[in-house]
């Protein structure tokens, strides 16, 4: 993280009722450019509220979200993504049946002048998928190779080349690592240090306390819908963090148990 | 990133596909064996029967145009993931509704057709807007539809004529330059100068001899091929065609990029209302009458054409080609049949088993385009 960088997203006190459920109870984040900042917690802790808030899909019930300095109100995703926040979901990202480069260009169809018609425009498609897949280093074999044939990894990565090519600011990745294997994962961490060296702010939502310390530039950990704080990047142990997220006391009595396996 | 940038085309853990496999893995590969099969066995079994002359072509012909026109409705409805039950419903429907606004208002028939096709096409967006808002299957809402239109076709020639078939609608329309556009023929000129030239078949006697038995192209097999090229231009070629294809896929990951998926599925539950539309203005035309019972089942033979055209009924992926060349191996065979003297209700047992071994064909291409096991 750079200080002198204005925040790119300041989200303040955001609260998120459903119903008589308070999801979130006053959650307030900044988010650098070109920073890596993780987003912890245990399953239920909000976070995926949260992001969704972030990302256009979830209206704040109170709080205010400031992009870039100014004050923002999503209406749906299509506005976040427009004002360059993209999210990426772990398992919504592609769309199987579909080849790799109609999935890159989903809702963002290039287009051509057919004389007075608009064609999709394949070949600029196909070329320009090829082009991005080959600069985060996947090989395919071809641009109509179907998003099913790809690896769990592989998706995240066409997911993430997606958003970075059509200008996202802020990357929002939503437990991307979770469901997939070891190598997949260094494949996507990789990449989120890729993306983050362009400037690109990352928000990467886990609860792998791992993956986190392993591309992570702070760590906010929520829980039970309230932010436990920030911590930058050697302020804070692999341990402490983990303490954090399960909220202490049971954790402790269960590692003791489990022999610091977990 | 790791090394799989180094060792590009080479994995040890993928077989190659061979060129030809790879050839066939699309989605109409179902249907262009299906026509072939179908096309050889006729010429055998019915070659000369009168099948494949210009009387037999256009028999064949005009039914098979009659699946293509509901067949790209429905096609493009189901690859963006949902069904329409009340197709066949929506047909009686339009029809006695054009019956009833020519017969009994006495409207110009033009303007019963473009009052009908307003109609209808805002049933089905209303169809679309139910199935959207509630997240209800299209399956049971469309349902609903199936019995309202068919109950209203039924009840309202009753109510106001005091019978089920309305006539006298040709008479009406003489001369009316929107039902030309449904019930007209086209190239006649060239129709009567292949009769001419001894090349097709010409009448002997009577009041029309030496007049082609056949004298041009209905308007209907236009309106079919015209909604074919249309369907697949806008499905393949286009923006809007990639949405459709997303909405059936996924539609959530489709909503997170942005795409309409709602908008999109609504226009496409609006089209195959539209399409059915342009069934029944054909059939009345051509007829001369609207009937109660008309269009009856002719939902699931649009969904089974479909599905021999290769398309998935979980969404997402399918082609209107193909649909075309379900609709074209449907009307040659229930016309062949006749053709060739076998029992019509075997028709019914054919359907059965080529829709199953359509499924099982289009499960099995699916597997092999997305690497599931």
């Amino acid at each position: 993280m750079n200080p002198e960088h204005a925040p790119l997203i300041e989200m303040k006190n955001i609260e998120k009722h459903f119903g008589s459920v308070i999801a979130l109870n006053g959650v307030s984040l900044e988010i650098y450019p070109g920073e890596c900042h993780c987003l912890l917690g245990d399953n239920g802790a909000g976070k995926s509220t949260f992001i969704k808030t972030m990302s256009g899909v979830h209206k704040p019930t109170k709080g205010e979200i400031l992009f870039e300095g100014t004050p923002m109100h999503f209406e749906d995703p299509r506005d976040a993504i427009t004002a360059g926040i993209a999210t990426v979901y772990q398992d919504l990202a592609m769309i199987p049946l579909m080849s790799v480069s109609r999935n890159f260009f989903m809702g963002n169809e290039p287009e051509k002048k057919f004389g007075p018609l608009k064609l999709f425009d394949h070949d600029y498609a196909n070329r320009v998928t090829m082009e991005e897949m080959r600069t985060m280093g996947i090989n395919l074999r071809g641009p109509e190779q179907a998003v099913g044939t790809l690896s769990g990894g592989e998706r995240q990565t066409v997911a993430i080349a997606r958003a970075v090519h059509f200008g996202a600011k802020v990357l929002i990745l939503d437990e991307p690592t979770s469901a997939l294997g070891v190598r997949q994962t260094a494949n996507v961490l990789a990449t989120i240090d890729k993306v983050r060296k362009q400037g690109i702010a990352v928000v990467f939502i886990t609860h792998n306390v791992r993956h986190a310390m392993a591309v992570g530039d702070r760590f906010t950990v929520l829980n039970r819908g309230q932010t436990l704080g920030t911590a930058q990047r050697g302020q804070i142990t692999p341990d402490e963090l983990q303490d954090m997220m399960a909220g202490g006391q049971e954790m402790v009595a269960l590692e003791g148990s489990l022999g610091g396996t977990v | 990133m790791s090394n799989t940038a180094d060792n590009p085309v080479s994995d040890e853990r993928i077989k190659q596909t061979p060129a030809w496999r790879k050839a066939l893995i699309r989605p109409e590969l179902g249907g262009i064996c299906g026509t072939i099969i179908v096309f050889v066995l006729f010429a055998i079994f019915a070659g000369d029967s009168g099948m494949f002359n210009s009387q037999g072509i256009l028999n064949w012909s005009v039914v098979s145009a009659q699946f293509m026109i509901i067949a790209v409705g429905a096609c493009l409805l189901m690859i963006a993931g949902e069904f329409d039950l009340s197709v066949g419903s929506m047909i009686g429907f339009a029809g006695m509704m054009i019956a009833i606004f020519t017969i009994t208002l006495g409207w110009p028939v033009w303007q019963a057709i473009i009052v009908t096709f307003a109609l209808c096409t805002a049933i089905g967006a209303l169809n679309g807007i139910i199935v959207v808002r509630t997240g209800l299957p299209s399956f049971i809402v469309t349902l609903a539809f199936l019995f309202i239109l068919r109950g209203f076709t039924i009840y309202l020639p009753q109510l106001i004529e005091r019978k089920t078939i309305i006539g006298g609608i040709d008479k009406a329309a003489e001369g009316d330059w929107l039902a030309a556009l449904f019930g007209g023929k086209i190239l006649t000129g060239l129709f009567t100068w292949l009769g001419d030239a001894g090349i097709i078949a010409v009448f002997e006697r009577g009041n029309r001899a030496g007049q082609p038995v056949v004298d041009g192209v209905p308007m209907l097999i236009v309106w079919a091929l015209v909604l074919v090229a249309f369907g697949h231009f806008v499905l393949t070629r286009t923006k809007f065609g990639n949405w459709i294809f997303a909405s059936g896929g996924d539609a959530q990951a489709a909503r997170y990029v942005g795409v309409p998926v709602n908008r999109v599925k609504i226009l496409m539950f609006m089209f195959t209302a539209f399409c059915a539309c342009v069934f029944a203005t054909c059939q009345v035309m051509e007829f001369g009458s609207a009937g109660a019972d008309r269009g009856l089942l002719k939902e699931f033979e649009a969904i089974i054409a479909v599905v021999i055209g290769g398309a998935l009924l979980t969404g997402g992926y399918g082609s209107v080609i193909g649909a075309a060349l379900g609709a074209l191996i449907f009307g040659v065979v229930q016309q062949g049949l006749f053709f060739a003297n076998v029992e019509s209700s075997l028709f019914r047992v054919f359907l059965g088993v080529i829709l199953l071994f359509a499924v099982v064909l289009n499960t099995y291409i699916r597997r092999m385009i997305t690497g599931e096991r």
